[in-house]
């Protein structure tokens, strides 16, 4: 039996009826991959081997009549090559770690590993997550299931690729500035960024400090909830997550829509920062949230136009600190017979990393530097302030924002890859819901004129993921979205 | 206007030895980048405090107790090279 079609709840369902077993779906998805990954490049590191373990682990539990199982208890999971697994290889598709081997669990892996998940690998992403469509891997990109000359998005494009093609009903992505859901609406599958300090991010390789925050792709919005509840939580060994209890996300869901204020920013709709397939698809979606119950109203968020710019700033400023420590001392790439510490450190650096890595470690670097911190740095942080404001204020009338998650559905292999400003424009709409910390959710809505899939991105409250699912959820059972990739052969 | 002389100066500042095409490729992308992001300098942000974080960060103490952590071999089981149970690395002086 083909279960690569199914979601994870319903394969959950079917491995605690014991009518499969999970032994036998786990080895079911890694048939798929063995089929599949060769071409498409979502899997950097297989790790088939301890995922059998774990299946067989949950089919003997189940067998002695376990109780208490999660959700998802049985289900196969992929998660991103920055997330560390104890004795796995954690790359970040990055030549500095090719070889780096992670001594402990990062807290999201350590709780899929109590839910019983059985993990398949690691997918392939951005050298350290740097990027939005894979090609910055040392791996090589993934591709596009819908169209195989198309990139898949990134950074987490390895995750939504693998998601989209039926290779795993479940993956784990990381967003710093969209990076789970500008892949999710190239790949059209549902991806979410949570509120800053909801998920741990200890055991994640760090990239901007103050953005970056993990979370599930799936194919549908009830899959996405029960896998964030397994991974969210507060977590002491990382000081940014915050103490507040975890919803149950599954309560959340099929309810009414009725009287839900949805607001729609002008500066997200203007003429021509939108491929008029998007739009179209965007305009018949509010038509379905209309019906459903939903009111609208345009609102501006006024500095919009400056996320962007602030984005570039901060996060290359964090990450070049960061990334301080990749310099060949205690682990990762070391430049063989350097004469001197500083060679062996400078020469380790400039051979490990790739030139987007390099790039925005300059950046950072630069503008971080005496005499140009105030200019640059403090006055990102300024209008990051602004930006922030501008979301708090909406959020006082309104339960979400609606946008396009990307101004136009995925692009050609290669064809921004020369050009780092053309390739940062592909992030313009998800990268202030990072600014901001505030949850944001990507869904397909619509196929693009050569049909590929488009979507929608409804950003809410802090820690208002339970009512982005109630949103995203109505809509998804109105429209009725269906992936015609994860089956085929 | 980036100079060739201050993606030297940067690349010295990032512990990174670069190759001669690099300095070519990174003084003309970081001056587009810097360019790009002058639009800064338009926004007003007088009198607004700046965010470094968008949660209230404040300090996590806990108390000094002494715990187990990882075993020398597990510490050292990643190192570039090793000796008697350190890390090495190049003579730092003469």
């Amino acid at each position: 039996m083909n279960y690569t079609g199914l979601k994870a709840l319903e394969l959950a369902k079917l491995i605690r009826e014991k009518q499969i077993t999970s032994k036998e779906v786990t080895m079911g998805f890694i048939e798929r991959i063995k089929q599949k990954n060769v071409k498409l490049n979502a899997f950097v590191n297989e790790e088939f081997e301890g995922a059998i373990k774990t299946a067989e682990n949950c089919d003997n539990i189940l067998a002695i009549g376990g109780k208490e199982l999660s959700p998802l208890f049985g289900v196969p999971i992929a998660l991103k090559a920055n997330m560390c697994s104890e004795g796995t290889k954690v790359t970040c598709c990055s030549k500095i770690l090719e070889n780096y081997i992670s001594p402990y669990d990062a807290t999201v892996v350590e709780k899929i590993k109590k839910a019983g998940m059985p993990i398949l690998g690691k997918c392939n992403m951005d050298e350290f997550a740097m990027g939005s469509s894979t090609e910055n891997s040392v791996n090589g990109p993934s591709l596009n299931p819908w169209d195989n000359s198309r990139i898949p998005g990134g950074s987490s494009g390895g995750s939504s690729v693998a998601v989209a093609a039926g290779l795993s009903p479940l993956a784990l992505g990381s967003d710093t500035g969209g990076s789970i859901r500008q892949p999710a609406a190239c790949c059209g599958v549902v991806g979410l960024k949570p509120t800053y300090g909801r998920v741990s991010r200890y055991g994640l390789v760090a990239f901007a400090s103050s953005l970056d925050q993990i979370g599930p792709f799936s194919g549908d919005i009830e899959d996405n909830a029960a896998l964030l509840e397994i991974i969210a939580g507060y977590d002491k060994r990382d000081s940014t997550s915050i103490n507040k209890e975890v919803p149950a996300y599954s309560k959340y869901l099929n309810k009414s829509l009725k009287g839900m204020k949805i607001a729609m920013p002008k500066e997200y709709f203007i003429k021509g920062g939108l491929a008029p397939d998007v739009l179209e698809a965007l305009n018949s979606s509010v038509e379905i949230f209309k019906k459903l119950g939903a009111e609208f109203e345009q609102v501006s968020l006024p500095h919009t136009e400056y996320c962007l710019a602030t984005y570039y700033i901060i996060a290359t400023a964090e990450a070049s600190s960061n990334l301080a420590r990749y310099d060949g001392v205690h682990y990762g790439y070391r430049k063989k017979d350097s004469k001197s510490l500083i060679e062996m450190m400078t020469k380790s650096r400039a051979e490990g990393f790739g030139n987007e890595v390099k790039r925005r470690i300059m950046l950072g670097t630069y503008v971080l530097s005496a005499g140009y911190y105030d200019a640059y740095y403090l006055k990102a942080q300024k209008v990051r302030t602004l930006i922030k404001r501008d979301f708090d204020r909406v959020f006082e009338k309104f339960d979400c924002v609606l946008t396009p998650t990307t101004p136009a559905s995925a692009f050609k292999l290669g064809e921004k890859i020369l050009d780092p400003i053309q390739m940062y424009l592909s992030d313009i709409f998800t990268i202030s819901a990072n600014l901001a910390g505030v949850p944001a959710i990507s869904l397909p809505c619509g196929l693009s004129d050569n049909k590929l899939p488009v979507g929608l991105q409804l950003i809410g409250k802090p820690f208002m993921e339970g009512e982005l699912f109630t949103l995203a959820h109505a809509f998804e059972k109105a429209y009725g979205w269906k992936n015609t990739v994860n089956t085929e052969v | 206007m980036i100079t060739r002389e201050d993606v030297e100066h940067v690349a010295v500042l990032s512990q990174m030895k670069l190759k001669e095409q690099d300095y070519i490729l990174f003084t003309k992308q970081l001056e587009e980048m810097l360019k790009f992001v002058e639009k800064l300098k338009e926004v007003n942000t007088d009198d607004i405090e700046p965010t470094a974080s968008v949660i209230p960060l404040k300090n996590v103490v806990r108390e000094d107790i002494m715990a187990a952590s990882f075993d020398r071999d597990i510490a050292l089981m990643n190192a570039p090279d090793k000796d008697f149970g350190h890390f090495k690395i190049p003579k730092i002086m003469e």
